[in-house]
């Protein structure tokens, strides 16, 4: 049973092997003998087998019919095709090519269990190298080693290791125009005035404002920032800061923070919907208890607490979007958010940190 | 390997077959190989189908795949659909999600060559992960074999890999928020992690550049790594030869099996169309990935009920499952003016990096516990190796409850009981799940192991209940012939190995360790039955044991 050498010094070789000497062990009493198939001893039932196999190329063959069939009879390109019509098709595809396919996989394995020679045979096992090898090959290795010299010249292994550790820095370094480099631009969103013009909220996704007394206690919106769809560029970028959930509640039942109590109108308020946690929307507004339910991820934020979580993976509360009421009865946004949206990232601190300054 | 099956080497080729091996075989010197292969003996069971499943999963991916890219564009610029799936007409989205939908759509088998591709990349994931289970249990890591192991490993990695970037592509809305997540994780990354957001994505998410980038990995750079892969995957294969499981007749010299030509062949090969056909059937009935339902990626909707292809969810599972709060302070920190999102780095870094460290490790762990450095090349049975079963079935546990709580919420729609608590239930069963599973997993292994050696000794029970003149009743056993009991009593039972002083006599701190480990791995123990515990057991007045035959099975 090979050897048990464990490599150790003084190895007491019991490794496995304890009282298991060739006497109190079960002898092996090799391969079974050979069992006989029906097919080996009546020619009938080979006959029978060798019919099988047959039937089972046939239905292949079918199957390659009903693939071509339904390619050509059901055209696509032609009109409408409709729902129905693509379903169908697909399915009489996936049912031919499965008979073209199974009908020859089957086949082969009947054949080859029904009629090719069953017998189990043994061979043996070479070693995968054999001891002289063994020994040569690392004989050899050493021996290139030690004509490098390398070992003993340890200014030269050195000088090398540090060559080829630098060696790759060009190669990463041209990777830097995989990206612009991210400066501050996950600090501000579409939200900021342009041209002292304070953005209206407006429905996501056709864009019409949004007036305060559109929005009814109990009610809420997705919205985007006035003139996101008229972007050309970078739309969804923008959008994907930019978006905003939009809320009405009894005013009493919001707990506005020092500094916040003009960031909301008559119980009106707007966070960002984009989740702290990763960046999911935070797409599901529960009514009754205030929540709002991000479902990539199950973070809960409480609306009356200014969205603080009370649940789940993320650990910030929903940034506010500042709001109030333009001449028109528009909502508008009085400012962007005073603080970066969505994921964490690591200088997120330092951006939130300079809005505010 | 078919093409070899019919071919018969001969000195005079007599046959057809036989001149044109011979005509080949002049030309290109394909003997040797053929003497090598065409008879090489494989082994036979249902559980080494797995690997085969994998490698032809591959095949079929790079057929349907080949095809898919005939139609696909994956530009991310803007346009609106016309095709013909009305609901979408003149909707705004990106030439890849209109292009996707003309695949599924305007193109004759588009969608059905779409379904066998993602049917066939789940199927790829799901048995290399059951093979790597087979070969986990039944100890075929052991040397030779850790390299192959680790090969193994990374095809793991390259598959997921290979499935996340190819579910990226069609731009619909639920890949764009699998892309949105990792955008969030790789913001989490300290110091870097902005920066290799705004490099993948080519600036803000979602940017412009992120589809094509995916593209020419998922076309070009992982399908050629994982192609590298099976290669060396299967040269070891052959280097090594394949393991069997044990039984009567089979040892670690030897190999007990079919010839390769023609009856191994044609098994594996006819497998491949069965592969095919099974895929050709899910992908003909089964909808997957119906991205005309989702519509383009839009960073504000989102839909109830978002799951990731399986095999990345056990990442997303790990991600629910961490709270963010604990009680009032924030698992988020801000440390020196800087951000450390631990409540995303910790459970999208972590469980994966324990998972997939102690994956590669595993064979030189268990090596240097068991001190076993020979060639093994019959598997255990995973009974007769109670504690690595136990190890791989808490790691199984492990994974499964990260998988489960990528479900949670429908789980907890589908069951009608509180999210919350689903989440509350999974965060406990990730710490008391593999605990359990160890401690379940290796009673189950010792009393499986009891079990075969009661019928080793004492034969199965028949059923057969017999009354005797005293009138007792007792249930006749019959004896098991001696190859079916070699299989029960064919196995080693290593024990605890005690730490060895080194060279210099002493007992160092690492060997001690070792041998602590030695003792949990080995100290429960049940050794197999030997001849005279037999001779013993029908010594005992086992009247009722039909044909007492203890002489012919025990006069080797």
């Amino acid at each position: 049973m090979g050897n048990h050498s464990d490599g150790s010094p003084n190895h007491s070789g019991t490794v496995a092997t304890a009282g298991q000497n060739e006497v109190e062990k079960f002898q092996d009493p090799g391969i079974p003998p050979h069992r006989l198939r029906l097919a080996d001893t009546d020619p009938k039932a080979a006959k029978r087998a060798e019919r099988q196999v047959a039937l089972l190329f046939g239905i292949s063959v079918v199957g390659t019919l009903i693939f071509l069939v339904a390619y050509f009879a059901i055209d696509l390109g032609a009109g409408e095709s409709t729902i129905e019509s693509i379903r169908l098709q697909n399915m009489l595809l996936g049912i031919g090519t499965a008979f073209a396919m199974l009908g020859i996989g089957t086949g082969i394995v009947h054949w080859a269990k029904a009629l090719m020679p069953d017998h189990e045979v043994s061979e043996e096992r070479h070693a995968i190298r054999y001891e002289e090898d063994r020994r040569a090959a690392v004989r050899i290795v050493d021996d290139i080693v030690e004509e490098t010299g390398i070992k003993r010249r340890p200014l030269i292994r050195n000088t090398l290791l540090g060559a080829v550790a630098l060696a790759p820095l060009p190669a990463v370094a041209l990777f830097g125009d995989l990206g612009p480099r991210p400066d501050n631009k996950l600090a501000h969103t579409m939200w900021a005035p342009a041209d002292g013009k304070l953005k209206r909220l407006a429905r996501d996704p056709d864009g019409t404002p949004i007036k305060a007394s559109d929005v009814t206690i109990g009610s809420a919106f997705h919205v985007i920032p006035e003139g996101l769809n008229e972007l050309h560029e970078g739309k969804l970028n923008e959008k994907a800061k930019a978006v905003v959930l939009l809320m009405r509640l009894d005013p009493a039942s919001l707990n506005p923070s020092e500094g916040r109590e003009d960031w909301g109108y008559n119980g009106i308020v707007a966070y960002s919907k984009i989740c702290t946690h990763v960046g999911c929307p935070v797409a599901l507004y529960e009514q009754q208890t205030h929540h709002l339910l991000c479902p990539c991820h199950q973070s809960t934020f409480d609306l009356t607490q200014e969205c603080k979580v009370i649940f789940g993976p993320a650990s910030r509360p929903l940034p506010q979007l500042p709001i109030a009421v333009d001449d028109e009865g528009y909502l508008v946004a009085t400012s962007d958010f005073k603080e970066p949206v969505g994921p964490s990232y690591w200088e997120r601190d330092m951006h939130e940190r300079s809005i505010n300054s | 390997m078919s093409a070899a099956s019919t071919a018969e080497p001969a000195f005079v080729a007599k046959t057809k077959t036989g001149r044109f091996t011979d005509f080949v075989d002049s030309r290109v010197g394909g003997s040797g190989i053929l003497r090598e292969f065409g008879r090489k003996v494989f082994p036979d069971h249902w559980s080494f189908m797995f690997g085969e499943v994998a490698l032809y999963s591959f095949v079929i991916l790079l057929l349907s795949g080949t095809f898919l890219t005939f139609f696909f564009d994956p530009s991310m610029a803007e346009t609106h659909y016309d095709g013909s799936y009305v609901p979408l007409k003149g909707v705004e989205m990106s030439v890849a999600y209109s292009s996707s939908l003309d695949i599924s759509f305007d193109v004759r088998g588009g969608l059905f060559m779409r379904q066998v591709h993602h049917w066939a990349a789940l199927l790829f994931v799901a048995s290399i992960a059951v093979h790597m289970l087979r070969v986990f249990f039944t100890g075929a890591f052991r040397r030779p074999r850790e390299m192959n192991w680790v090969v193994g490993s990374v095809l793991l990695i390259l598959a997921m890999a290979a499935g996340f970037t190819g579910y990226s592509l069609p731009d619909d809305l639920l890949s764009g928020n699998g892309l949105r997540i990792i955008d969030g994780v790789i913001k989490s990354i300290p110091v870097v992690g902005t920066y290799i957001s705004f490099f993948l994505f080519g600036g803000e998410f979602p940017g412009t550049a992120i589809i094509g980038r995916l593209y020419m990995l998922h076309i070009l750079l992982v399908p050629a790594l994982i192609l590298l892969m099976i290669v060396l995957h299967l040269f070891m294969v052959v280097v090594h030869k394949h393991t069997q499981y044990p039984g009567p007749g089979r040892n670690d010299n030897n190999v007990v099996g079919y010839p390769l030509g023609p009856v191994y062949a044609a098994k594996a090969g006819g497998f491949f169309f069965i592969v095919f056909g099974v895929l050709a059937l899910m992908a003909g009935f089964f909808t997957i990935n119906p991205i005309w339902n989702y519509g383009p990626y839009d960073p504000s909707p989102v839909s109830a009920g978002t799951q990731p292809d399986w095999y990345i969810g056990f990442v997303d599972g790990a991600l629910r499952l961490m709270p963010g709060t604990l009680g009032n302070w924030h698992v988020e920190q801000n440390w020196f003016g800087f951000v450390f999102t631990f409540n995303v780095l910790l459970p999208a870094l972590v469980p994966a990096g324990i998972l997939f460290t102690v994956m590669f490790m595993y064979p030189w762990i268990e090596r240097w516990i068991t001190k076993d450095d020979r060639e093994h090349h019959v598997l255990d049975r995973p009974r007769n190796a109670p504690t690595r079963t136990a190890i791989g079935v808490a790691g199984f546990i492990w994974y499964c409850v990260m998988w489960a709580a990528a479900g949670s919420d429908l789980i907890a729609t589908h069951f009608h009981v509180s999210l919350n608590d689903v989440t509350y239930w999974l965060r406990a069963l990730f710490f008391v799940g593999p605990i359990i599973g160890f401690v379940v997993a290796k009673r189950v292994a010792l009393a499986l192991q009891r079990k075969d050696r009661e019928i080793a000794l004492h034969g199965r029970e028949t059923g057969r209940i017999v009354r005797l003149p005293h009138g007792e009743f007792i249930e006749v056993h019959a004896p098991l012939d001696e190859y079916k009991r070699y299989k029960l009593v064919g196995f080693e039972s290593p024990e605890v190995l005690p730490a060895v002083p080194n060279e210099h006599g002493v007992v160092t701190r690492k060997e001690k360790r070792r041998a602590f480990l030695s003792r949990w791995f080995f100290e429960d123990r049940v050794a197999p039955a030997t001849p005279a515990e037999l001779e013993a057991a029908h010594g005992h007045g086992h009247a009722a044991v039909e044909a007492p035959e203890e002489a012919k099975s025990l006069s080797h």
